[in-house]
């Protein structure tokens, strides 16, 4: 009697399991993701702290698959040295702007078409745009639209250019 | 062709794997258009393609692969694997008297069409980054007449890598 009811669970477990697992991972592919950050590259924005607690965020990834970001948003992409790892940067330019690089091997840089210009806030601290150059907006994976922990960090994160970060006015407008 | 040698091609693809893969649901079916990749694949072929090598990092050089094209994220393109991270590739165009070459940089990948003359490619805006690639080219679906795996590379553009096996 015991063997028999014990079966029935196993049997209920399995076939449950089968069907949340693909549900998961078509919520996780296609609609949000949760994401550590690790390292200081965005600070003061992102763990501001250092070492103590590393946020998590909400990575919105139904905001990208039209590849429609803005100026300011902070954005997850797949490291183009690396195709294991992502990276959460901002956005500081989009294609066609002008850049003035902080550390590029040009000084100016005019962003391609379908490309992307990330920075890190904590200049210097960063690996970004002013090492590999502009990315390809098909790297793109995902847009942090909240910090969701620590809870005291609990925060809708907005588009914002830091301070003299931007594109270049030009004299002409289209 | 004769429904034997459709069978016999078909049984090719399933004991190389690769029908797997599909099964698994893993993988999607794309019309080609465009000269870049003859003789390999002409226009309007419909070829099939699996995503597992690309997540497992198993791209190899020799495959043919569909990617997101670098500067239209909405377009994909669809070009032979020339070379990986830090295989040294040839840049020069065919009018060039002087060969020149380049390595490949990490996490990048170099990209040619089999039509050399009539391919827009790495040659043109350089490596792109393996992340952009959606997957590995593995079955031509249609036409039915050429129905199977596809042929290797015919501009013999692939150095072989001096260092590791000696036979390929």
């Amino acid at each position: 009697m015991a063997q028999q009811a014990g079966r029935r669970y196993l049997r209920a477990f399995v076939s449950g399991f089968f069907v949340a697992v693909p549900v998961t991972v078509t919520v996780l592919d296609r609609l949000a993701y949760v994401a550590r950050v690790e390292g200081v590259s965005m600070q003061p924005s992102l763990n501001p702290e250092g070492g103590s607690e590393d946020d998590v965020v909400l990575l919105d990834r139904w905001s990208v698959r039209n590849f429609q970001v803005q100026r300011g948003d902070v954005v997850s992409v797949l490291s183009p040295r690396n195709p294991q790892q992502k990276i959460i940067k901002r956005v500081i330019g989009l294609e066609g702007d002008f850049i003035r690089t902080l550390s590029y091997k040009n000084r100016y840089v005019r962003i391609p078409d379908g490309h992307l210009w990330i920075e890190g806030d904590h200049h210097g601290h960063s690996l970004d745009s002013n090492n590999f150059g502009p990315v390809s907006m098909g790297l793109l994976h995902g847009r942090a639209s909240h910090i969701i922990w620590p809870p005291n960090r609990w925060q809708r994160m907005k588009p914002s250019l830091p301070p003299n970060r931007g594109p270049l006015e030009t004299e002409d407008d289209d | 062709m004769t429904a034997e040698i459709v069978a016999k091609q078909f049984l090719e693809a399933v004991r190389s794997k690769d029908l797997l893969w599909w099964l698994s649901g893993r993988s999607e079916h794309t019309l080609l258009s465009g000269p870049s990749m003859e003789p390999t694949i002409v226009n309007h072929d419909i070829v099939f393609s699996e995503r597992l090598s690309r997540h497992l990092c198993k791209i190899q050089k020799g495959d043919i692969v569909i990617a997101k094209s670098p500067f239209d994220p909405n377009m994909n393109i669809c070009k032979r694997v020339i070379g990986l991270e830090g295989d040294k590739v040839c840049t020069s165009v065919l009018s060039d008297l002087l060969k020149t070459h380049t390595y490949v940089p990490k996490g990048h990948v170099w990209l040619e069409g089999d039509n050399f003359r009539n391919s827009t490619d790495s040659r043109n805006y350089g490596p792109i980054p393996y992340a952009l690639i959606r997957g590995r080219v593995c079955l031509k679906l249609w036409p039915p007449q050429s129905f199977g795996t596809l042929s290797e590379s015919p501009t013999k553009a692939i150095i072989k890598s001096q260092s590791g096996s000696n036979s390929d």
